[in-house]
């Protein structure tokens, strides 16, 4: 057995997880798109919301991760924290850069403009650019140590920004669409639509955790394949 | 905290005494900050738009580049010859050395505001004399904040590749709450309208200041240490 083959057997483990993820994608749609009712005002356009907002769940999720990850990272100094809040930033800016492609496709029909400076709107540009710097630095370090300390005190503070800038945009006035699920009171989607988003919601979460885990496996399998190299060229 | 205080000044002393023998870096930044006033100038359609429309948003963006220009001079100034090893190895402990850096950072963008200030009054016709105590108040706040995180991602920056276009990568998304709320107090300056108007962004500002200058010294020490 060579010293990779137990991270590359988890890795292979892996692939069902993304396929069933990804299956149960589709099942979520064709479900919003056929057993869910139109909106009256917004017409098809509104389908997209069924994408729009569970990947906006995941993508703050991640960030949320990336938080975390580095405030436990900085005191115990696992390397493998790093590693985690390193995948959970690459997984999260796909679907923080879903949720900005999504945004616009629905904002042209309906608000009549592809981008304007909303409050959530500037939020999610903004959380975007942070996972972007945070992943331009991991690839302008290049000792592990160091670079896994910098991340996590730009991840840390990453975290404390967002409420900051929350702030500063909702302070200009806001015309995105007021939640409808999460805020004080009952939902005020209707039932049908409230399941589809609800499973909208899990399926997400399902399909962000095996991406993560199966990005995490393989950041691990090359950790392990360098090692083994330089152990190889040692002997 | 007098013993913290006195070893921070000693630090910020040895790099304000650097930069006054040598005063590259200042007069650099000053050159820099007229060009981009006078720059600025020719970027309105002047039939169009008013100088005062524009006058707060170019004020900021003007101080905005001026620090970051005089940030990367910070731990730049201490990678020749390992220069950091030896502040390390003193007994200056970690927080003194960071209040230092900030410190002598404060000092630095603070003379290049206080000169930049009038040529902008001079250039874009803007009275700034009837409104110069909260003005004042306003751009010590901002520049607090700005520099107090611009300081901790300097001494991270200089450590990657491209460390001049890392700072501002890194740094940019973080000036968003000040620099929105000191444009936003800045106009409502300009255009004379009420103090009170403006409470939210000034309790903004503020709150900025006491979150990241207590998260920056807590942090520090993890991206210096060994």
């Amino acid at each position: 057995m060579t010293p990779t083959e137990p991270a590359e057997r988890a890795l292979r483990r892996t692939v069902p997880w993304i396929a069933v993820a990804l299956a149960l994608v589709a099942v979520v749609y064709v479900r919003a798109l056929v057993c869910t009712p139109v909106e009256a005002v917004q017409g098809p356009a509104q389908k997209i919301f069924y994408i729009h907002v569970p990947s906006a769940w995941v993508a703050f999720l991640a960030f949320g991760i990336v938080g975390v990850t580095s405030v436990v990272y900085l005191f115990i100094k696992d390397p493998r924290l790093d590693l985690f809040a390193a995948c959970a930033a690459e997984v999260g800016m796909v679907f923080t850069t879903a949720v900005l492609v999504t945004g616009p496709i629905w904002g042209k029909p309906i608000w009549g403009t592809w981008w304007t400076w909303d409050a959530r709107l500037t939020l999610t540009l903004f959380l975007w650019f942070v996972i972007m710097a945070y992943l331009v630095l991991r690839g302008a370090v290049s000792e592990p140590g160091q670079r896994a300390r910098y991340s996590a005190v730009l991840g840390i503070l990453g975290a404390l920004l967002v409420p900051f800038i929350h702030v500063s945009v909702y302070l200009f006035r806001t015309m995105h669409p007021l939640p409808v699920v999460l805020r004080p009171g009952r939902p005020t989607l209707p039932g049908a639509m409230l399941v589809t988003l609800l499973l909208g919601f899990a399926v997400f979460t399902f399909l962000f955790v095996a991406l993560l885990r199966y990005r995490y496996l393989l950041a691990r399998l090359a950790d392990v394949r360098t090692q083994a190299e330089a152990e190889r060229a040692d002997a | 905290m007098g013993e913290l205080l006195r070893v921070a000044w000693a630090v910020a002393a040895k790099d304000l005494r650097l930069e006054f023998r040598s005063r590259t870096a200042f007069v650099s930044a000053l050159v820099f900050t007229a060009l981009v006033l006078a720059i600025f100038n020719f970027a309105r359609d002047p039939t169009a738009v008013s100088a005062v429309d524009l006058a707060p948003g170019i004020l900021w963006i003007t101080f905005t580049f001026a620090g970051m220009l005089g940030l990367n001079r910070a731990f730049g100034l201490e990678r020749e010859n390992r220069a950091l090893d030896g502040l390390l190895l003193s007994p200056a402990s970690r927080t003194a050395l960071y209040l230092g850096k900030v410190l002598a950072n404060l000092v630095f963008v603070g003379a290049v505001e206080a000169i930049a200030l009038p040529l902008f009054a001079l250039f874009f016709n803007v009275p700034i004399l009837p409104v110069l105590g909260p003005l004042v108040l306003v751009i010590a706040l901002a520049t607090v904040g700005f520099v107090a995180v611009g300081t901790l991602m300097s001494s991270m920056a200089v450590n990657t590749r491209l460390a001049e276009l890392m700072l501002p990568v890194l740094l940019l998304p973080f000036l968003v709450p000040p620099v929105t709320a000191a444009v936003q107090i800045t106009a409502h300056l300009f255009s004379s309208r009420p103090f009170s108007e403006v409470s939210g962004w000034l309790r903004l500002l503020v709150g900025y200041d006491v979150i990241f200058v207590a998260a920056c010294i807590l942090f520090f020490e993890s991206t210096i240490e060994e």
